[in-house]
């Protein structure tokens, strides 16, 4: 089946088998591989992408779905002018350790502050309650988060970049 | 030579940012499925589903055989694979077991457990294979299963080995006929269970086998790439130096991709023999099954004191589970060394068994052996205290091995380089405001609030290193910069940063001028791998030592240029050499560089760093929880961590090792477990079903540091990879039981879950 995604602002289109899941599409066909697979049951989140700007764990929707979609991987998230603050801070706060959990993390983490510029730590940890991390944690993940939203505070207009 | 370089002071405490780390933030890591190999099969592994049979045919292969795209499927016959010894690639305490305990590649006349491979179906694509895989089936007499390690360990228990005639795989024991308890007013004893867990790193594993024209590149997830050459070199019949392993980016460890595992040989023997790049990369679901798992011991203890609570002795009979195959054995050997923990207890008793049973095998995870041991002791030392009606603190403080006593030898005759384990037991009651917290909880009492208030206190040691050595190589390149090459195997742990941070302080220059290479055996020389907390100790004592030696050679040829006397120089720092009170006279390393290659002596050095002894981290966890008396629910709501790890590097580092590893010990303590049914079926095969704890489930740790130097090592460094989780397990059960204290509860074992606690508040009362 033929697809057409803006993948990362970008319109792009592929030829799917019907029972392929979109983390695969992702990753196999349009070869972004920042989007990684942790788990087969839903549960960690480390192929977490935004969906017309909302989080979804991309095991769990057929690529075809997609069609007509706006999909954005951990390969979209950086602006024209750098980084984006989600990405800063995550860095900043030693946010990560393996990174393999970190893309679902950071796209959660900028689809909560799109809708919620200023998160308390309780907001923080449920929004990312739906992705696993292994390595750190996650304090200095919910730290990342609310560093990247007084970031975004200080500076609306790079962050809308 | 004038002057021996060591590690300037400012090199320490600093929170260096990640110098990975844009790589990850862009998506770009380099996991081992980001790896693009042309023209690679992929192998898909049929695993019995049988908790223990007798294997008499695998049916199916014709048709498996026949289905699109599939090049071959191999069972145990077609491959002369063999079978790896009862340890592995790791050494058991004493050399190898005595008895046969051998684990087949792909299982060939017997299934001992369910996820053991039996065939393999290789084909062109991922889907091609599974599908064919489905055909494939295990024609089996199922036998009866046993996966407790106690009865295993007991007479008339199904034998997964029966020409050994026991499932018992290792005993060791040490003082075990002595009267420990001998001048005890009091004695108490309990039956500890620490659970099987399930490591589970975000990277599942996997590997690639890339035949080339003189030899092999293998891509492998691993801690230990140099484990991996050695033995597929001899699988394969090439020499080591034909095979090129290489771990890229791994995502996560926690000592479960230590092993060499059986079905990296598979992969590697079918890439040989079908002349092609085979790969196989596991499900979670296949992960939960084939990764080993991680603790798995049944502790009974007795602990004897005197009225005053000053302990006279510890008995401990370990029974410790080892899955299928006993590769773990060095396990409880290292509880039982551990078991003083941090007292001065006169004498201590302990045996162990490493038991086989029907389940998956059973090896190191964050902590491996040692968190049993502080779990025990710990756990102990709260019953004596309930018993005796002091504070968990006093006892502790009573029995503390005391700052002024070390170098400290335990009557399990470990001896502990340094440390002041009333100081960080001090700080962590500060931190945590433990008088405010016993008042709080008086008064919840008075008043039945239904939310009770448990605080547990756990003070540790662990061992970290143990004695290991690592070879480290520092360039100085034609441009100046700093090229370091060291036989650790970074998985997250940040090593790229912390060896850059190193050789920055040492050679003057600046951390981004530092490349880090690592976990490749045709670009590094040798190495042990990552493992033990030893990674800075052991291998950032090898890249400081080499560093150094090049920094001398830097100033005694910057002094030969600049024509001055070595000791009138300083630095290097700023890049170069500057002439005391001459600030024009400057020289840097590119010029020193472009000088030692023209003499054909480039400023290198390289060498294998030793370390003489085993460091002895350890600190004081207070956990603070609430009970909900009706449900059974526990709810974490502090956790104070003072941990010692010597002399810190890189502070951000080290909190991060803290948090996950308390993350990880808090999940023992109230979530995980893995479970098997009466029968052998494993009932926790996903993450659905794993109970791994999301941020949600966790507070905001409170976390510290003291910092007592060692000198086992020229860092003063001690690892701290581990320390998170050994000291937070038995902070937080030691919580919960606190909580109940006032009901008659004595004991919850691990995890202490809803239905435990809810139990243990009826037996108590």
């Amino acid at each position: 089946m033929e697809i057409s995604v803006t993948m990362n602002g970008t319109a792009r289109t592929a030829d799917v088998e019907p029972r392929m899941l979109l983390a695969h599409v992702i990753r196999e066909e349009f070869g972004l591989t920042g989007t990684h697979v942790g788990c087969d049951t839903t549960s960690c989140g480390a192929c977490t992408v935004l969906l017309d700007g909302s989080p979804v764990k991309s095991c769990t929707m057929f690529g075809v779905q997609a069609d007509g979609h706006e999909v954005t991987t951990v390969e979209g998230l950086a602006g024209a002018d750098g980084l984006h603050p989600v990405q800063v801070a995550f860095q900043e706060e030693h946010g990560l350790q393996c990174g393999y959990c970190t893309p679902g993390m950071m796209l959660v983490g900028a689809a909560l502050l799109e809708r919620n510029p200023d998160p308390t730590d309780d907001d923080i940890r449920w929004a990312i309650s739906g992705n696993i991390c292994r390595c750190t944690g996650y304090m200095n993940i919910v730290k990342a988060i609310q560093t990247a939203a007084k970031a975004k505070a200080a500076a609306p207009a790079a962050a809308t970049a | 030579m004038s002057t021996v370089t060591t590690v300037p002071p400012s090199t320490f405490g600093i929170p260096a940012l990640r110098t990975e780390d844009p790589r990850f933030l862009r998506g770009e890591g380099r996991y081992l499925e980001n790896v693009q190999i042309e023209g690679s099969l992929r192998a898909v592994f049929v695993r019995s589903i049988f908790p223990h049979a007798e294997l008499s045919k695998v049916e199916g292969l014709d048709e498996a055989r026949s289905m699109p795209g599939v090049v071959a499927v191999y069972t145990a016959g077609d491959l002369d694979i063999r079978a790896q010894p009862p340890a592995g690639n790791v050494e058991a305490p004493g050399g190898e077991l005595d008895q046969p305990f051998d684990r087949e590649a792909l299982a060939r006349d017997r299934l001992r457990f369910v996820g053991e491979p039996f065939a393999v179906v290789i084909a062109e694509t991922w889907g091609q294979a599974q599908d064919a895989a489905e055909l494939v089936w295990a024609s089996a007499d199922p036998l009866d299963a046993v996966t407790d390690a106690e009865q295993a360990a007991g007479d008339g228990a199904p034998l997964l080995f029966p020409a050994i005639g026991t499932n018992v795989a290792h005993r060791f024991e040490h003082d075990w006929e002595r009267d420990v308890l001998a001048g005890a007013d009091v004695v108490v004893e309990g039956r500890f269970v620490n659970q099987r867990l399930a490591p589970v790193p975000m990277e599942a594993d996997g590997i690639a086998v890339v035949p080339e024209e003189d030899g092999y590149t293998v891509w492998v997830s691993t801690q230990v790439p140099f484990d991996v050459r050695n033995d597929l070199a001899e699988l394969l019949g090439v020499d080591r130096q034909q095979v090129r392993a290489i771990a890229p980016d791994v995502g996560g460890g926690f000592g479960a991709k230590i092993p060499v595992y059986p079905e990296y040989l598979v992969v590697a023997k079918a890439a040989k023999l079908l002349g092609r790049p085979v790969r196989w990369f596991e499900t979670r679901s296949e992960s939960m099954l084939g990764l080993w798992h991680g603790r798995a011991q049944v502790q009974h203890v007795q602990i004897g004191a005197r009225r005053d609570g000053t302990v006279v002795g510890m008995r401990v009979d370990i029974v410790a589970d080892m899955g299928a195959y006993p590769l773990g054995a060095f396990l409880p050997a290292t509880t039982g060394e551990m078991l003083a923990g941090v007292y001065r207890i006169p004498t201590i008793a302990y045996r162990g068994r490493s038991v086989v049973t029907n389940t998956t095998p059973v090896g190191a995870y964050r902590g491996a052996g040692r968190p049993e041991a502080t779990a025990c002791v710990e756990r102990a030392m709260d019953m004596l205290a309930q018993e005796l009606a002091i504070d968990p603190v006093e006892i502790r403080r009573k029995n503390l091995i005391p700052a002024d006593a070390f170098p400290f030898t335990t009557a399990t005759e470990m001896t502990y380089d340094s440390g002041d384990h009333a100081e960080s037991l001090d700080r962590a009651l500060e931190l945590a405001g433990y008088e405010g917290l016993r008042k709080e909880q008086r008064a919840r009492r008075e008043r039945a609030d239904p939310l009770l208030l448990g605080i547990g206190v756990s003070t540790y040691v662990e061992i970290t290193s143990f004695s290991s050595k690592e070879f480290a190589r520092v360039d100085v390149e034609d441009d100046g910069r700093v090229s370091v090459y060291v036989g650790t195997s970074s998985h997250g742990q940040g090593h790229e940063t912390a060896f850059a941070q190193l050789a920055s302080g040492v050679l003057g220059v600046a951390i981004e001028d530092v490349r880090v290479i690592h976990s490749d055996t045709a670009l590094v020389e040798r190495g042990e791998g990552t493992w033990g907390s030893r990674s800075l100790q052991a291998g950032g004592s090898s890249v400081a030592t080499r560093a150094g030696e090049v920094a001398d050679g830097g100033r005694m040829l910057a002094a030969e240029l600049l024509e001055v006397d070595p000791a009138d120089l300083e630095g290097p720092r700023d890049g170069g050499f500057r002439v005391t009170g001459a600030p024009d006279r400057v020289i840097s390393w590119t010029e020193l560089a472009a000088t030692a290659k023209d003499r054909g002596s480039p400023l290198s050095a390289e060498g294998v760093y030793r370390e003489p002894g085993s460091t002895f981290p350890f600190g004081a966890h207070v956990a603070v929880v609430e009970v909900d008396r009706e449900t059974g629910s526990v709810d974490l709501i502090r956790h104070v961590a003072v941990d010692d790890c010597g002399r810190i590097l890189n502070p951000a580092l080290v909190r991060g090792q803290q948090h996950g590893g308390i993350a990880q010990g808090i999940a023992q303590a109230l979530f995980e477990e893995v479970v098997y049914d009466e029968v052998g079926n494993p009932v926790t095969g996903t993450l659905a079903t794993y109970l791994m704890p999301s941020a949600a489930d966790l507070p905001t740790f409170e976390t510290a540091n003291t910092e007592t130097l060692t000198d086992v090592n020229p860092l003063g460094a001690k690892g701290i990879g581990e320390s998170g989780s050994i000291g937070s397990t038995p902070a937080v059960q030691n919580a919960v039981v606190d909580a109940l204290s006032h009901l008659g509860v004595r004991h919850v074992d691990l995890p202490c879950s809803p239905e435990r606690v809810r139990a243990s508040i009826a037996e108590g009362s």
